[in-house]
């Protein structure tokens, strides 16, 4: 990331920006807002510069904001007709944190509606293109971040992972994409999807880029009771030991995973035994029940936490609300996406009486299993490496209409979500077709700052169209 | 006649007297302000917002379950209960369905019978809704206001035991002082379940519900109407329907409000933002011991020494029960029961007749002051009358600092009982002419005017004199 200062002004970097979000937008609809009136804050920022005073580790720099953050910059729409018209008078914890290390908002990124999806195509606003293939997805739901940060837009951009919506979008456009251990990051101000699973990460072109990302961001806060108290900065970097064992999930190399991304993963196998690194084949078989535990939780949760969205307080109101029931019944109808309303269903389903036990409270032990299948894998490993989703980018359309096949899409990136345990995407090469690959590289609570620091190792950085590198650098050891 | 028993449980709702909120940090005093002007992001449900919890009110349920002799569960947990309506902004109220904080209790009635108490929990107030020409305003300022719900088994068999057991939970709560305890403001409510079955029949009948009683009067009213209400359908040959019936005040009868059929499914599930609640041992032992003397201890110790009826009617009064205590504690064995007594008639008597029950809001003559008052009376040193009058003086600010004695000096109540100085009296009366007359009418057999003489020695003395030995005296020189 380039800071202002020395060789760039804030004015620049953010003009820059700007003209790229403005460029891209129409052709790969990155955004459900741009922020021109960012040019102000980089004014203020180049003159605390020319003043000599503090500025911040992010001065000037220029991001993007998953359209799921409340702030105060534009109106948060979390890309679902339901919330139109609303105004935040909140800032997200993370947003204050990233903006008083003096990072600039230029624009908040699309989504599928309210986070549900793996491709962006379920924002009520139309899908994102995929930065290699326009007629291919962006991934999801944090498909506009992980399209704003491949594209060169910005350096970094915020997302949100509920069941893979920051490392299957980063993985389908080459960035790299962390979904911390839950808790690390204060979900305060964040449009709940699933409040269990729930994470805030980023998008980066450079690994390392992440850690200081994570350094600013992570820490306990009072206003998230499920937050962690602060141990990112204390945390081991793994430096002590540089030899790590790397586990191999012998499950995930199977048929229903693209032979591309298969072979890629062979391949980096291969590099990193080349690199002295241990490599160790596992068995976890509990993961096999993770998506079907996943979409009982997850859509349980997202039916209680869209349950605020009535049509009395904020948002859209239906024109035809006559009485209370046609408040409720028609605003929550013509409000809510076709995928919304799938999952609010769902959840409803499993959460009725009669059904809880069978549902509900089965996939809760299932997590449990997973969970401790988790610590059991790292008892044997340091990290894991494994796809992060079946295929590259699909078409657009392609699985719109098969939920099913849609939700396939996260099969490998859900387990990390119901064990809370951090997960890294990082861009390993590209198909025949020029489409992205990408790995995904799992760690044990906590142990996201190793995490980081390995991915740096072993993938570096990308170079999307231009360069920009970063001023932070690992020679001696040191992030 | 078949015979029919009662059988009645109730819920009650104490709104806690906590400063702030439940999960967020407002004012929890809405009285005298604005709708809607005391809510925070968190209440009104904004996206993103997430409850924090307020020990504040985890400490009034500890003390709360104090006062319920039951067990605090040192881990509990918060539930979602869901359902639609514009005062519940979340769509769902924060409860504890699963694992309240309050175990198994009871609370014991004036005549010693016991109400289990099932469990309590902490769960959060709706707003409330007001209908005006045609339209319906919501007040959110209720919306969050820690309550706990209190839920007895149906261990009452009559109307009146209904009440008692009302009106002792309201003293048990209003005494450890985990509410204001305000019946017109709403800050205790009651649900009542009530059935009816056959005498000596062992199961129980379909029972009804009577929701949102305010006060013990229509608790008392309620179970009476609808014990009535199921004989005449039983009697008939009908059948109760399992169903929530509305009380109204003004009728003094219920009225249906939804079946059985029509009740919600409120798709409870475990709180995912708020982590288990977690108490130490130490936590537990220090609120407890914050608790005050119960009203049943304070009964405990003062049957025998006042009147039972007395006793109830001082119960509801923590201060003056306290103040009774305070003198219990320090007059010697031998004078104790006389002087609490007294005490305790003064308090009912003079204290709670209408024309001075404003003096409650003073405060109360020490003890000091209250037992000099009773020993004096004891010595005939005072007349009843005198010791009211001195008891009144006692809440004047400029008698502060006196004396009993003194006070009774000023006011000239003092009763002289040196026999000698009365006997001086009573003859310099009976030398004055114009009693001569009735001194020969007493002698020639007409005892009534022995009054008219006793008079005239009290005005010679100045309302000193002690009217049973001017009596003596009299009667002796007039023989």
């Amino acid at each position: 990331m380039k800071i202002a200062g020395k060789d760039q002004s804030a004015v620049e970097l953010v003009k820059t920006a700007l003209e790229k979000a403005h460029e891209y937008q129409k052709d790969y609809h990155v955004f459900t807002w741009i922020n021109d009136a960012a040019l102000k804050r980089a004014v203020e920022i180049d003159e605390k510069i020319v003043r000599g005073e503090e500025v911040g580790r992010l001065a000037g720099v220029p991001y993007a904001l998953k359209d799921n953050f409340l702030s105060r910059d534009g109106e948060t729409t979390a890309s679902a007709h339901i919330l139109e018209g609303f105004n935040s008078p909140i800032t997200a914890t993370a947003v204050q944190k990233l903006e008083a290390e003096g990072a600039i908002m230029i624009g908040r990124t699309n989504l599928d509606a309210f986070a549900h999806g793996s491709s962006t195509e379920n924002s009520y606003y139309g899908p994102t293109k995929n930065s290699k293939d326009l007629e291919r997805v962006a991934g999801g739901s944090s498909g506009g971040s992980a399209v704003a940060v491949a594209l060169g837009i910005v350096p970094f951009a915020t997302g949100t992972d509920t069941g893979g919506s920051i490392r299957q979008p980063a993985s389908l456009n080459g960035v790299f994409g962390l979904k911390p251990t839950y808790g690390t990051i204060s979900r305060y101000g964040v449009v709940a999807m699933a409040s269990s699973t729930d994470c805030i990460g980023f998008f980066t072109r450079k690994a390392s880029d992440l850690d200081l990302l994570m350094e600013i961001c992570a820490g306990q806060d009072p206003k998230d009771l499920t937050s962690l108290p602060d141990y990112y900065k204390g945390s081991s970097n793994g430096f002590d030991d540089p030899v790590k064992k790397i586990g191999i999930i012998r499950d995930f190399d199977n048929e229903a995973v693209a032979p591309e991304i298969r072979q890629a993963l062979r391949e980096k196998v291969d590099e990193l035994k080349a690199a002295g690194h241990e490599i160790i084949e596992l068995d976890m078989p509990a993961l096999k029940h993770a998506l079907a535990a996943y979409y009982i939780i997850v859509p349980a949760e997202i039916s209680s936490n869209l349950s605020r969205h009535d049509g009395i307080r904020y948002g859209f109101r239906s024109e035809d609300a006559g009485d209370l029931s046609r408040i409720y019944q028609n605003t929550r109808s013509e409000g809510f996406m076709p995928e919304n309303k799938r999952r609010i269903m769902i959840g409803n389903f499993v959460l009725s009486s009669g059904f809880y036990d069978a549902y509900y409270l089965k996939a809760a032990k299932a997590r449990t299993l997973i969970i401790k299948e988790y610590e059991k894998a790292f008892e044997q490993c340091d990290f894991l490496l494994t796809p992060v989703g079946p295929s590259p980018a699909f078409k657009l359309g392609e699985k719109t209409h098969d939920p099913v096949a849609m939700y396939l899409e996260d099969v490998m990136s859900v387990p990390l979500n119901l064990a809370g345990v951090p997960g890294i995407s990082i861009p390993v090469g590209k198909t025949e077709a020029g489409l992205d690959i990408g790995l995904q590289l799992v760690g044990p609570r906590r142990s996201d700052r190793g995490l980081i620091r390995f991915a740096t190792q072993i993938a570096g950085e990308v170079q999307v169209r231009e360069d920009d590198s970063l001023d932070i650098n690992f020679e001696n050891g040191e992030l | 006649m078949t015979k029919y028993i009662p059988t009645v449980g109730i819920e009650c709702h104490v709104q806690l007297c906590t400063k702030t909120k439940l999960f967020s940090e407002v004012d929890n005093d809405a009285r005298l302000k604005e709708p809607n002007s005391c809510i925070s992001p968190v209440d009104y449900a904004l996206p993103g917002m997430l409850p924090r919890l307020n020990k504040e009110a985890v400490r009034l349920a500890v003390r709360a379950g104090k006062a319920l002799n039951a067990e605090i569960n040192l881990e509990s947990r918060f539930d979602r209960k869901h359902y639609f309506y514009p005062d519940l902004p979340k769509g769902y109220q924060i409860t504890q369905l699963f694992h309240p904080i309050i175990g198994a209790g009871y609370v014991e009635l004036p005549n010693g019978e016991k109400v289990r108490i099932e469990h309590a929990h902490l769960e959060e107030d709706a707003g409330k809704l007001s209908h005006e020409g045609g339209a319906s305003l919501v007040d959110l300022n209720r919306a969050g206001t820690p309550l706990i719900e209190i839920v007895s088994m149906p261990d009452m068999h009559s109307a009146e035991t209904a009440r008692m057991y009302v009106k002792e939970l309201w003293r048990a709560m209003t005494y450890a002082k985990v509410t204001f305890g305000d019946l017109y403001n709403g800050n205790m409510r009651f649900d009542i379940n009530v059935s009816i079955a056959e005498e000596g029949s062992s199961k129980l009948g379909t029972r009804t519900e009577v929701k949102n009683l305010n006060s013990f009067r229509s608790v008392e009213k309620a179970v009476e109407y609808e014990v009535k209400r199921q004989t005449k359908l039983l009697e008939k040959g009908e059948k109760v329907v399992q169903e929530t019936r509305g009380w109204n005040d003004a009728t003094g009868e219920t009225t249906s409000q939804r079946s059985k059929e029509e009740a919600q499914d409120y798709r409870y599930m475990p709180e995912p933002d708020i982590p288990p609640v977690k108490l130490s041992r130490e936590f537990v032992m220090t609120e407890s011991q914050a608790v005050a003397t119960l009203p049943s201890e304070h009964r405990t110790w003062m049957r025998g020494m006042v009147a039972d009826d007395v006793t109830e009617i001082l119960l509801d009064y923590q201060s003056l029960v306290e103040k009774l205590a305070e003198v219990e504690a320090v007059v010697s064995e031998e004078k104790k029961t006389n002087i609490i007594k007294k005490v305790a008639n003064l308090f009912s008597s003079v204290l709670l007749a209408e024309e001075n029950t404003s003096l409650l809001n003073d405060e109360l003559p020490s003890k000091e002051q209250l037992i000099n008052l009773a020993e004096m009376n004891e010595k005939s040193e005072l007349s009843s009358t005198g010791m009211k009058e001195v008891f009144l003086k006692f809440f004047d600010p400029e008698m502060h600092y006196k004396t009993t004695r003194e006070i009774a000096k000023e006011l000239g109540v003092v009763q002289e009982n040196d026999l000698s100085a009365l006997e001086a009296i009573v003859d310099s009366v009976l030398a004055k002419p114009e009693t001569k007359k009735a001194q020969e009418d007493y002698k020639a057999g007409q005892e009534k005017v022995l009054g008219f003489l006793v008079g005239q020695v009290m005005k010679e003395s100045r309302g000193k004199a002690n009217p049973s030995s001017v009596q003596e005296i009299l009667k002796a020189k007039l023989k």
